[in-house]
């Protein structure tokens, strides 16, 4: 059983992170969709909701997304899905249900490094900048890989590059936690793969993207496969109750080579 | 701590806990359509409008609902009777105790959806779990009751 002593709700980011720090279990609480699944003793739950960090904003050369906006506003963004062949809602559309979409947060789905995330994993294979209070900006990919530690996360940002993309991921049944998330994009020859649900943190097959690059803009089907052979290897594979390593590691190479070949058919 | 909020327009003032989830607080008021099914955030039976938008009240903690509109389906009583008669019509009401969420859903749906296909249904209704039967009554229930027409399927 999860028990929450106190609720605070500071009015600047300076205040959230004081209140975080002040205590080992102080967390900041985001859509909060597991908290009762688990069953930690929290001291100080610190809200965000007065910060003002629910937003999808529109630059010219990027989208910055808030920590508190929902991964429903994600889905149901016109502007957002107007790019990187819509594969933000695609991500997210099949995470339970529009209720708890409506509930679960960017800023705890990003954060938190779910392995399970298919909005991270979608997020990995874009060109995207993650700010921290504390630890200011840097890549979701240098992000992803650091150890946990206690921070603010504050919003994301997304370049608006012409990368076309496509978002993969195989379920159990409709509305499950996936088996294995992937999503792969492309910004002229510079090639994008990441493979979540693994079932541990999305990671980007580098090695692939590098062989990809070297072969030029049509892609013989031949180094499609290759690539996705290269990074079902390249990758480390996890069981856990939904499927064993070796399961994933096939249904990697599946995945990926379905998701290059719909990128290179994107013109 | 005290809250203050809207339950089906009504102005309340309720002392609710830091841990406490609204599926509770709003058992406690005595509004027993909202129900606990899954405990694990995936069934929807807890479905309640925050704000007009369809939300887990077994996932949301009470003190998010300071200031904000709550609706069950206790406050939309014509308008789930219109809709209920649907799924009765198709013999899709079954035990019942999944229909105040499932309701809701399909309320909202009519509310945020424009010329819904048969696939954006059961799309807005997947995170809706009823453990009677499949789901072809109640898509049924829905389409006639959205009025979807054949060619748009």
């Amino acid at each position: 059983m999860f028990t929450l002593l106190n609720i605070a709700q500071p009015d600047t980011q300076q205040e959230a992170y004081r209140l975080l720090t002040a205590k080992k279990s102080n967390v900041i609480l985001g859509g909060c969709a597991w908290l009762r699944l688990g069953s930690q003793t929290i001291h100080t739950g610190v809200d965000l909701s007065k910060l003002g960090l629910n937003f999808i904003k529109e630059y010219d050369t990027y989208f910055e997304i808030g920590a508190m906006t929902s991964l429903r506003d994600i889905e149901t963004s016109v502007a957002l899905n107007r790019w990187f062949s819509g594969i933000l809602a695609k991500s997210v559309q099949s995470i339970i249900g529009v209720q708890f979409r409506n509930v679960a947060t960017v800023g705890a789905s990003v954060f938190a490094r779910y392995g399970f995330s298919d909005f991270l994993t979608a997020l990995l294979a874009l060109d995207t900048e993650i700010e921290l209070y504390q630890g200011g900006r840097l890549t979701l990919a240098a992000f992803v890989d650091m150890p946990r530690n206690k921070d603010l996360l504050v919003k994301v940002i997304i370049h608006k590059t012409s990368r076309t993309a496509a978002y993969l991921a195989l379920r159990n049944s409709q509305s499950d936690f996936p088996v294995l998330t992937v999503a792969v994009s492309r910004l002229d020859g510079a090639w994008k793969i990441a493979v979540g649900a693994r079932p541990t943190r999305a990671k980007l097959a580098a090695q692939a993207a590098v062989l990809l690059a070297g072969a030029g803009r049509d892609v013989p089907p031949d180094c499609l496969r290759q690539a996705a052979e290269l990074a079902a290897e390249e990758l480390p594979f996890g069981a856990n109750m939904r499927a064993s390593a070796a399961y994933r590691r096939l249904l990697c190479q599946t995945l990926v080579q379905r998701g290059l070949t719909e990128v290179t058919a994107c013109r | 701590m005290q809250i203050e909020l809207y339950i089906n327009h009504q102005q309340v003032l309720l002392t609710v806990q830091p841990d406490d989830f609204l599926v509770d607080t709003l058992r406690k008021q005595g509004l027993f359509s909202v129900r606990r099914g899954c405990d694990t955030a995936c069934c929807g039976l807890c479905t309640v409008w925050l704000d007009g938008r369809p939300t887990l009240a077994c996932s949301t903690l009470s003190f998010r609902a300071q200031g904000r509109h709550i609706t069950t389906i206790e406050g939309l009583r014509h308008e789930a009777e219109g809709f209920a008669r649907f799924m009765a019509a198709e013999g899709a009401d079954q035990c019942g105790y999944c229909s105040p969420g499932f309701i809701l859903t399909v309320l909202a749906m009519k509310r945020e959806l424009a010329n819904p296909g048969e696939a954006d249904i059961i799309h807005y209704l997947t995170g809706n779990l009823c453990r009677c039967t499949g789901y072809q009554g109640q898509l049924r229930a829905v389409k006639k009751y959205l009025g979807v027409a054949e060619c748009n399927m």
